[in-house]
């Protein structure tokens, strides 16, 4: 194999993916304004629900209470919403390849004298840039939720974000490689999308022996938002509900992203 | 040196063979043309031609190379331009074919003389810039046809060229294609189910049910056909027919659409002929009209198989959909 030509179509494809990205303008305004719409509707309507909760007492005020003085669930949602864009938008792009198949462009990269594994490679690669892109676009609302960072944080955070989308793009083309048309994407989106998002944390804290907790566990983006959050949000703050140390969050990430990788790029070589 | 040789090539899917045993050699250079019913197995047998589809026994060689075993050395030396577009609608035509030469590892000083050269010839320069979605039907085939030419290629296949496009596009993609073969001596090979179109090819092979029935060049495959073609309607075809079967000993064949096609030798001097006989017989058939035709694909498609394409194409549609639940082998890909 001519490693050589090899990385160049894996190059190629990932070029095609992020050219798309860069040249679509209603993309990139989609890509920060769902964001926006989720932290002022959702975070602004919880947030005085929390007040309100605190305020009035009891066990529900002690509870909420429980998660620290001065909690900014602005502060606290801002992770979760990275979390979102970057699983919206890489699984989003990995599962663009059924499109492709369908409007036959497809044809045109299966053709080309080079090998599937590149054109898997490629893809995971592009929808990773570019889900990190737009989460990096994201970063820079975190002064307008009152969170602050240092560049290494910065760039901890790009690589967090890198790291959950090469995740989440390897569990896409391996549901993209099983799909032959669009029709059961809405499926996908209901019970593998929306769940994991909701399970993630990404929304609410997952407190110690829930039932929620517990699946949380089997989900990549839990360990993605949670590193993330830690980073983000002052230690004390964390204390009360994080999963594990950013070191280990890490592994387990580096660990779901081999489990999706080698069968994705497998099933996708050997489809005809 | 043949720059195309296929030997007993076999492609089945499930029970039904889809080509069955074929063989033929293309020469460089040539314009040759696949021509059948849809589902005689034209496209499986240019999808196995392109190491798209693996055999499932025989041999065939493109450009020097064997395409079960060197897949990548033959896709480099090809061109392909499919029956359905095949391009990005979302980038420029220009980007299109950028990802293409990147894809083929065309060198960027090379791309930029090569895709300036291409996009004038096929009058694309001015909308190289602009998103392929806005193209019309023939914009995007004159760019795919750009597009299979970037890498140099020795061969360019073309499945269905012209299928779905307006008659004057078509006349203007066959332009091209001409062309192409006059000038730069590039070997061409097309399926297409059109007649007409076959006629403009070099050499023509014939299939039909998986097999190659005819393999000669347009005027040969013609002279099968004896001579002339003489079609008449008549107030009786069936009396008509044996009339004339009697006094001339030919064997006139009675189309689906009420005409009589008659093949002789020489048209012009049989037809006065004709006429006597079915005017003076004793119970008269009226005449209401006469043609004269050189023989063409068509007449030898209808001697070759007793049916006409069209006829071919319902019976061949059916057949794939009653084994593949609507699909045919060609979607399969």
């Amino acid at each position: 194999m001519d490693l050589r030509k090899e990385f160049l179509g894996a190059y190629t494809v990932w070029y095609r993916e992020v050219l798309r990205f860069f040249t679509d303008k209603s993309r990139i305004f989609g890509a920060i304004a769902q964001p926006v719409l989720f932290l002022v509707v959702l975070g602004g309507g919880i947030s005085s629900a929390i007040k309100g909760v605190m305020a009035s007492g009891g066990p529900l005020g002690a509870a909420a209470s429980g998660l620290g003085g001065g909690f900014n669930y602005l502060a606290f949602l801002f992770p979760g919403i990275l979390g979102m864009s970057v699983l919206f938008t890489s699984i989003m792009s990995a599962i663009s390849i059924v499109w492709d198949r369908e409007f036959g462009f497809l044809k045109e990269v299966l053709v080309a004298p080079v090998s599937r594994t590149s054109v898997a490679i490629g893809k995971i690669a592009g929808g990773s840039t570019v889900a990190m892109a737009q989460g990096a676009l994201i970063l820079l609302l975190a002064p307008l939720v009152g969170v602050k960072f240092g560049i290494l944080q910065g760039v901890e955070l790009l690589l967090i974000m890198l790291l959950l989308a090469a995740v989440m793009s390897s569990l896409g083309l391996l549901i993209a490689s099983r799909q032959k048309t669009m029709e059961g994407f809405q499926v996908i989106m209901q019970f593998v999308i929306m769940p994991m998002l909701f399970l993630s944390g990404a929304f609410f804290p997952l407190t110690k022996g829930s039932w929620v907790t517990l699946i949380a566990r089997f989900i990549p983006v839990t360990y993605g938002v949670d590193a993330l959050r830690q980073i983000m949000l002052p230690a004390s703050v964390m204390a009360n509900f994080r999963i594990a140390p950013v070191e280990v969050e890490v592994l387990v990430l580096a660990g779901f992203f081999v489990v999706f990788l080698v069968p994705a790029v497998a099933l996708f070589s050997k489809q005809d | 040196m043949p720059v195309i040789e296929v030997s007993e090539l076999s492609r089945d899917f499930g029970d039904f063979t889809a080509v069955d045993a074929v063989s033929f050699a293309v020469e460089k250079g040539e314009l040759f043309g696949f021509l059948g019913p849809n589902g005689a197995g034209k496209t499986t047998t240019i999808s196995m031609l392109c190491t798209l589809l693996k055999l499932t026994s025989g041999s065939a060689r493109v450009a020097g190379h064997d395409v079960a075993r060197e897949r990548d050395a033959v896709r480099k030396s090809i061109g392909l331009i499919f029956q359905d577009p095949t391009l990005d609608e979302r980038l420029t035509g220009l980007q299109n074919l950028k990802f293409h030469a990147m894809l083929y590892g065309v060198t960027r000083e090379e791309f930029a003389v090569r895709s300036a050269e291409l996009l004038e010839m096929v009058e694309l320069t001015d909308k190289a810039r602009e998103n392929v979605r806005s193209y019309s039907g023939g914009m995007k085939r004159r760019l795919e046809i750009a597009r299979g030419l970037l890498h140099h290629p020795e061969v360019l296949f073309l499945d269905e060229p012209t299928i779905g496009l307006d008659p004057q596009t078509r006349a203007h993609i066959w332009d091209y294609l001409l062309e192409l073969r006059q000038d730069k001596g590039l070997t061409l090979f097309l399926t297409t189910h059109s007649m007409d179109e076959a006629e403009n090819c070099d050499r023509i092979a014939i299939m039909d049910h998986g097999k190659i029935i005819a393999l000669d060049t347009p005027d040969r495959l013609k002279e099968m056909v004896g001579g002339d073609v003489v079609t008449l309607e008549t107030a009786d075809n069936a009396r008509a027919a044996t009339l004339l079967a009697e006094a001339f000993g030919v064997s006139p064949q009675v189309t689906q659409s009420g005409t009589l096609i008659i093949e002789t030798a020489e048209g012009a001097r049989f037809i006065p002929h004709a006429m006597t006989t079915l005017s003076n017989a004793p119970e008269p058939v009226e005449v209401f009209s006469v043609s004269l035709q050189r023989p063409t694909i068509e007449n030898v498609f209808i001697k070759l198989t007793g049916r006409t394409i069209r006829e071919s194409e319902s019976t061949g549609a059916e057949r794939m959909r009653a084994r593949h639940g609507g699909m045919g082998p060609g979607r399969r890909r």
